[in-house]
């Protein structure tokens, strides 16, 4: 199933949540929408799953419009945050009641149904709680739960909003595996919503990286990681070191000092310099494109960390580099710089 | 100057920091007691004494009064037709203010307070001045027949005025805790709108409901000041169960007063016991989550 989405815009009074979006989801694809609180991303997912409705623009899956349907009839399943288990219903009816709600005539009689259910108890590897109550179950099963739910009416999309969110860090690794897994085996066109950069990474097949109701950047994990393609997705994804500097006439430079790199085709004017912490090698003094002062250096595991305060100006800017453990650093040494792979944006007035 | 306590002064010591010395502990329980005994159980004591003074056979006698039992019928009618409205606007009011934002909501819920806030018999009086005889429409129901004040009509268009909060009150806050996105699942599986609110809405409220339902209850059945004023007390007629006891009081015929009064006392116990138990049910499904 494709899901093509055009010219979406939605706003809440004064606020828009989506201006203008435009997304086309191929089908079998594992898709993250990732974003910070506010970013829309939510508010698209519902829209597709139609719990929300959208103020202008197209929804079509398969070439069909969506917008003509509602949610019931979509055959969406809906993962939510917080779960939504139905609390009075024990698990084998939560997973159960998107068949008994299925009109008299296409509805399976309660062999099917049983039958189904426990398909997909097995399928989350839950069968034994059929018959507890969500109260009673921990965070990561009932997210299992609700996800067999969904999957019960035969979704032809599965859309997840923050599907781990609200469980701890252990959990929710070992759900992203098993998610990613999942996929794999039942290939139903997946759209999932995250802030958590390093679970989009890790489980999408491709990232939409939005931000202020707009789409900054749509690719695979490695593009958005590598190949940003502007300074909002340089600086949210991945740790950055950001460096005000000017471009003219093909130069780059960082207050009165010449940087010794090209400008990679940017702009001339006031623009953001971005460089990925590890992407810097450390020189002698004097031999980098930038130079400056070792502040404080904690090391943990393979890389050690450390301040180094860049002269710029008269003035002091402070920046975070990795460096392999290797090479010793000591407070107060003078080091050089030298940008391996950066990327040069305008200024964000 | 480190002093090792002896055993007795150690044992004297308070044991909770949250613990008053015990003359203040007295004090308070006593006070407590001693009102509830003079407000609370005094009265019913003394309601149920007088109704049986002269016996079991005057209480049965009294109550089997075609009088009396005419009044009970009424009470139930009116109570059932009360309860009945107020279920159906309560599940109403609730589900629309906590599950939809629409304008006028706020003043909506406002709105549902305004019969705590005025007096009974005002409550009445407004009903009197809109159908009574020299009312809004007093001439055109006259001229229509129809009957409404000193009526059986009016009787439950107050009490089901005064009443209208308890149901309405009760679930609000219920079904705002619980939010919306057990429906939006529900619907997202293909359940209508119907269906949604049978199998998902209505059964996580249902103990709430029931709770309101039986404070809307007791209120219907007990109303006097509401009920009074339109009801223009025609014995055997239009006289509830509170209308009575106050009639017969007046008259002096205390056993038989007491004897309905005993009645409404009753249902106030039962009223209290299955509260009780519902107020169980309530916080194990709160605790639940």
């Amino acid at each position: 199933m494709t899901i093509e989405v055009r010219n979406i815009v939605k706003r809440f009074g004064d606020f828009t949540a989506l201006d203008n979006v435009d997304l086309r989801v191929e089908s079998g694809e594992l898709l993250a929408l990732l974003g910070p609180s506010g970013s829309g991303k939510t508010t698209l997912l519902r829209i597709i799953a139609g719990l929300e409705w959208p103020d202008a623009g197209s929804i079509s899956f398969d070439g069909e419009n969506a917008l003509a349907r509602g949610a019931g009839e979509r055959h969406v399943g809906f993962v939510f945050q917080h779960y939504a288990l139905f609390r009075h219903m024990n698990v084998f009816e939560n997973v159960a009641f998107g068949l008994r709600v299925q009109p008299r005539a296409v509805r399976p009689n309660e062999a099917a149904i049983t039958k189904r259910v426990n398909e997909l108890l097995d399928l989350v590897q839950l069968g034994w709680l059929a018959n507890r109550y969500p109260s009673q179950l921990s965070g990561g099963q009932r997210q299992r739960i609700a996800l067999a739910r969904a999957l019960a009416i035969e979704p032809r999309i599965l859309l997840l909003d923050e599907p781990f969110g609200a469980l701890d860090a252990k959990v929710r690794k070992e759900l992203r595996q098993w998610l990613r897994a999942l996929h794999e085996e039942i290939h139903v066109t997946s759209i999932f919503v995250t802030h958590d950069q390093e679970e989009a990474l890790e489980v999408a097949n491709r990232v939409v990286v939005m931000d202020k109701g707009k789409i900054e950047q749509i690719g695979t994990p490695e593009e958005v990681y590598d190949r940003p393609q502007t300074a909002f997705v340089h600086s949210f994804i991945g740790e950055s070191i950001v460096l005000p500097v000017e471009v003219r006439s093909g130069r780059v430079r960082l207050g009165d000092k010449v940087l010794g790199i090209e400008t990679n085709g940017a702009a001339s004017g006031p623009s953001q310099l971005f460089i990925r912490r590890h992407d810097v090698s450390l020189e002698a003094p004097g031999n980098g494109d930038l130079e400056g002062a070792v502040r404080r250096v904690r090391a943990f595991g393979p890389i050690q960390r450390a301040d180094v305060a860049l002269q710029t100006n008269g003035s002091e800017t402070m920046i975070e580099i990795d460096a392999p453990r290797d090479r010793e650093l000591k407070v107060g040494e003078l080091i050089g710089l030298k940008p391996k792979r950066y990327r040069i944006f305008a200024a964000v007035k | 100057m480190s002093q090792t306590i002896p055993m007795q002064e150690f044992a004297s010591a308070r044991k909770s920091a949250r613990t008053e010395p015990a003359p203040v502990r007295f004090i308070i329980i006593a006070l407590a007691v001693t009102f509830l005994t003079v407000f609370v159980v005094l009265p019913l004591v003394i309601v149920f004494t007088s109704a049986f003074s002269r016996g079991v056979g005057a209480f049965l006698n009294a109550l089997a009064d075609p009088e009396a039992f005419a009044a009970i019928k009424l009470t139930l009618i009116v109570a059932a037709i009360s309860v009945l409205l107020n279920l159906i606007f309560g599940v109403a009011a609730a589900w629309a203010i906590s599950k939809f934002e629409f304008p006028g909501k706020t003043m909506l819920n406002t709105l549902i307070d305004l019969p705590f806030s005025v007096s009974p018999v005002i409550s009445g009086l407004v009903f009197v001045l809109l159908f009574g005889a020299q009312g809004l429409l007093g001439a055109w129901l006259q001229a229509n027949d129809v009957h409404i004040i000193f009526a059986i009509p009016g009787i439950v268009l107050a009490t089901t005025f005064v009443t209208f909060p308890f149901v309405a009150r009760e679930m609000i806050p219920l079904m705002q805790e619980q939010g919306t996105s057990e429906e939006e699942a529900a619907l997202s599986l293909g359940a209508s709108g119907l269906k949604t609110f049978w199998r998902v809405t209505l059964p996580n409220v249902k103990w709430g409901l029931l709770y309101g339902v039986l404070l809307c209850n007791a209120r219907a059945m007990g109303e006097f000041g509401a009920v009074s004023v339109v009801s223009g007390h025609i014995r055997g007629e239009t006289n509830t169960m509170p209308l009575l006891v106050e009639i017969l009081y007046n008259e002096y015929q205390f056993v038989a007063a007491f004897a309905i009064a005993s009645l409404l006392a009753m249902l106030a116990l039962v009223t209290l016991v299955i509260k009780i138990v519902l107020e169980g049910r309530l916080e194990g499904h709160h605790s639940d989550h």
